[in-house]
């Protein structure tokens, strides 16, 4: 079938500001936006230009707005989307051309939550040892892939691009409620400042976009939760 | 700032120790190592380092801890090597089985979440080709977080560098290897965002690009899998190795060859043909479907050939139902996903088409143990200059890598290259730079995107890997390894004529897949020439009219060297230390 692909377009060497360009492409129903986007660029417009890398929903690099919705473009297939689809970057932040966005902002909020495990007990000559329920209570937010989905499409972000947003918040509750980390106190305190879990109105968006299934709502409000038990 | 193009800009020149080329799992382990050492390092990568395709790895990484069974190290060495068809080098498979134990408690230790035994221990399941007491049954080796372990190793090595304090630089793409006069120099890499180029002078670099299967139409691989660290060795003198030995892996999704991970024959899944049989059953009466992966491959390209594949076609089913519901959703969750959305295939309740997928390169740029490249068949080291992962070949894959075998060198070697590399920057320094080290591959990115006319390189992208998959894929012919030879060269005179349509500076991916498509067809060069070359059948590289593996002739390691005219080939001995070579039956 053919369908009627609209690209929100922005080169800063040759636009002064975005437009939407169109283009008649052939699909099979089971094709994704990406095999769109891919023939564009190969067979009509070399200069169309978006990131992507795996092609299966697992690096996080083609996260954009389509059909007012943000999405891996690798992960949603025509049929689910009909014969007039439209793409844009995501939303809220810098775009540097076409589908392509500045994540440095992004990935610095990410930085920020100190996404890493901290014990400093003396190392144990095998593997420490955690239950499989243990295990079990921060698996959701283990899968995040950074794709930045979430965080673009929360209305409390668009407000205010100071806030942490919830892609970070995801990834300090992957650690808060590791059973092995000891620095659950550090990253609460930072999460409890204004730009933290505060900002979050939920909404919903955020849970409605992640491309993993991670119930981010439920994250954010079981850090805020343990924010409020240690009185921070 | 934007820059005018065609102006002669200098490039910005930075100082380091020590660059890195590459941030996954074998890229930030060095990292790490160096860190730790304190050497002032940069970690280049062309993507954000999460994106990275050892994020993609499915199934699990094999260590002998002994945690549910019986295990030991020997008795991984030994699945390595016979897996690898007695092509491995055995003193690197040593390393690689002894090692993985402790990497796996050190990741673990450094917060891999991984999936955990009633008592709190790493679990562990079976893999193809991993068995226990020298071949005598299955054993439970793979260590796995559910079906996302390359995902979680990404992630924990990159959160421990974030810890560190490592120096990224995210986007950057490296287009040239700095080597001169017989030391390495450092790299040349184009910053994506705005079109510079950017000069990293430094004693020591190591390249952990990854992959190459790119070169294929039907592949696993992502899309950025194009071959660059081999590339940019092979085009400064370096040989490659073993590049005829590629891994096809068997269950790939049909059509886009997405791979459906080894982790679903491992809990049990069954392969199955139009005749409902599990067909394993003739080709490996002892291991089945957990046989290695050139023979489950083999076996089915034979199953669809003598008409059984599924309504006469030319996939099979895997099977995972008679698993259930609990242990599917517990441990393949992201594969059944994968097939509900790239095939609309219910797996708790169909079973799923697949065909074999191009998956793993063996071969690349040769190291020794300690990662540092060699140029020759005498273990002749180039100062500085080291490799890892699956862009280097040590050998521990020999002609046929075993699942989980791949993240294991990673951590193994990753590790042992950033090792290395702070030893060598201990007393060694950079050579000056060469005045304009990045004027060729200036003049090289400038011709494809401002010379007049010329072809389209995503035309010769596509022919190339239609190519390959048909002459130089599970089944080889020396007729249709002779047709390639000069097909090949036919793509790369075009290829020097291609224009891209996009002649801007600012993030300009027409520009860099082009880029990409003069890497992959160094890489199909080498591999097509040292494929024609050996006249037997050995691990993943069979030759119908040499069906035979013939140790007389072929126990040795092809090394492939740019040449006038096509690659001139050498050989090298096979380290064997414990196992001699023998018939190999699973
Ligand atoms: C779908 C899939 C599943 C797999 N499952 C398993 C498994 O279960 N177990 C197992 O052992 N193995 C598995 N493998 C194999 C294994 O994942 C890979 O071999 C391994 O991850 C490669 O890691 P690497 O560090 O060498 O490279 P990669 O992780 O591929 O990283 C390459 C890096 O190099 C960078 N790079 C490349 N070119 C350039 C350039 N020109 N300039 C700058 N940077 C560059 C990239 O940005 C990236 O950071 C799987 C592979 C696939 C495809
Ligand atoms: S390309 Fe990797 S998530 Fe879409």
């Amino acid at each position: 079938m053919q369908v009627d692909l609209r690209v929100l377009r922005y080169d800063p060497e040759r636009d002064s500001k975005p437009y939407w360009a169109e283009y008649l492409v052939e699909s099979g129903p089971m094709e994704r936006v990406l095999d769109l986007l891919h023939r564009v660029k190969w067979e009509q417009d070399g200069t169309l230009t978006f990131r992507r890398s795996c092609a299966h929903g697992v690096c996080g690099s083609d996260a954009m707005l389509i059909n007012g919705r943000n999405r891996l473009a690798c992960k949603i297939r025509v049929d689910q989307l009909g014969r007039r689809i439209s793409v844009a970057p995501l939303p809220g932040l810098p775009v540097v051309k076409d589908l392509v966005v500045d994540m440095e902002d992004f990935f610095a909020k990410y930085r920020s939550v100190r996404p890493y495990l901290v014990n400093e007990a003396p190392l144990p000559a095998r593997e420490r040892l955690q239950s499989p329920q243990a295990r079990a209570r921060y698996d959701d937010t283990t899968k995040c892939i950074l794709c930045a989905a979430c965080t673009t499409s929360c209305p409390s972000f668009w407000a205010q691009k100071s806030y942490v947003g919830p892609a970070a918040i995801v990834n300090a509750h992957r650690f808060v409620f590791d059973s092995r980390d000891e620095a659950a106190q550090e990253r609460l305190e930072i999460l409890a400042d204004k730009d933290g879990v505060w900002r979050c109105r939920t909404v919903f968006n955020c849970t409605d976009a992640c491309p993993r299934g991670i119930n981010i709502t439920q994250a954010i409000l079981e850090v805020s939760a343990a924010i409020v038990e240690r009185r921070i | 700032m934007m820059v005018s193009r065609g102006a002669t800009r200098s490039p910005v020149i930075h100082e380091f120790e020590a660059v890195i080329v590459g941030a996954g799992g074998a890229g930030l382990w060095a990292a790490l190592e160096l860190a730790r050492a304190g050497v002032r390092t940069a970690v280049l990568t062309k993507l954000y380092p999460t994106r990275s395709h050892t994020g993609a790895a499915q199934g699990g990484v094999c260590a002998a801890l002994g945690n549910l069974e019986e295990d030991h190290w020997e008795w991984h060495m030994f699945d390595t090597v016979k897996g690898g068809d007695y092509l491995v080098d055995q003193d690197g498979a040593e390393v690689l089985a002894q090692e993985a134990i402790e990497r796996v408690i050190e990741l673990e230790q450094m917060g891999l979440p991984f999936n955990r035994t009633p008592d709190g221990r790493i679990d562990q399941r079976r893999f193809g080709g991993h068995t226990r007491n020298f071949g005598e049954g299955p054993v439970r080796r793979s260590c796995f977080a559910a079906d996302r372990t390359g995902h979680m190793i990404l992630q924990t090595l990159y959160q421990q560098c974030i810890k560190h304090e490592v120096t990224f630089f995210d986007e950057y793409h490296v287009v040239d290897l700095l080597v001169d006069d017989g030391l390495t120099g450092g790299v040349v890499a184009y910053r994506i965002a705005d079109g510079e180029l950017h000069v990293f002078r430094a004693a020591a670099v190591l390249l952990a690009t990854g992959g190459n299967g790119r070169m294929f139409r039907v592949t696993s691989n992502a899309h950025t899998l194009t071959g660059d660290g081999m590339a940019l060795a092979y085009r400064r003198g370096i040989p490659l190795q073993d590049m005829e030995f590629y891994q096809f892996h068997p269950t790939g999704i049909v059509g886009l060859g997405i791979l459906l991970s080894e982790a679903a024959r491992g809990e049990g899944g069954y392969l199955l043909n139009d005749q409902g049989e599990r067909f394993m059953e003739r080709y490996a009466p002892r291991l089945m479907e957990l046989a290695p992966r050139d023979l489950v491959s083999r076996a089915i390209y034979m199953e669809t050939r003598a008409g059984r594949g599924i309504g006469g076609q030319d996939f099979v089913y895997l099977d995972v139902r008679h698993l259930g519901r609990e242990v599917i959703e517990a441990k393949l969750p992201d594969i059944t996903d994968f097939a509900r959305i790239y095939q609309g295939v219910e797996p708790l309740t169909q079973p799923v088409p697949i065909q074999p997928t191009a998956h793993y390169a063996m071969g690349g740029v040769p190291t020794d143990i300690e990662a540092r490249v060699v140029v020759d068949d005498r273990g002749t080291v180039l100062p500085g200059l080291h490799a890892a992962g699956e862009a280097a070949c040590v050998s521990v894959h020999g002609a046929n890598r075993l699942g989980t075998n791949s993240l294991v060198d990673l951590l193994v070697f990753g590790r042992r290259a950033g090792r290395s590399m702070a030893e060598y920057c201990r007393s060694a320094a950079a050579p000056e730079l060469v005045a304009n080290a990045h004027e060729p591959v200036r003049a090289e990115l400038d011709a494809l995107r401002t010379r007049g006319v010329g072809e389209n390189p995503n035309h010769i992208r596509a022919e190339l890997a239609a190519a390959m998959m048909d002459d130089c894929g599970v089944f080889r012919t020396g007729d249709g390894l002779r047709r390639l030879v000069p097909r090949i060269r036919e793509l790369k005179e075009r290829y020097e004529r291609a224009r891209v349509q996009d002649a801007g500076s600012i993030f300009n991916t027409d520009l860099l897949e082009a880029h990409e498509l003069g890497y992959l067809l160094d890489c199909a060069e080498a591999t097509v020439a040292s494929a024609l070359a050996r006249e037997e059948s050995r691990g993943a590289h069979f030759r119908e009219d040499h069906p035979e593996r013939d140790d007389g002739d072929w126990l040795k390691h092809t090394l492939a060297y740019r040449a006038e005219g096509g690659p001139r080939l050498a050989y090298k001995p096979v380290t064997i230390t414990r196992f001699e070579p023998k018939p190999r039956t699973y």
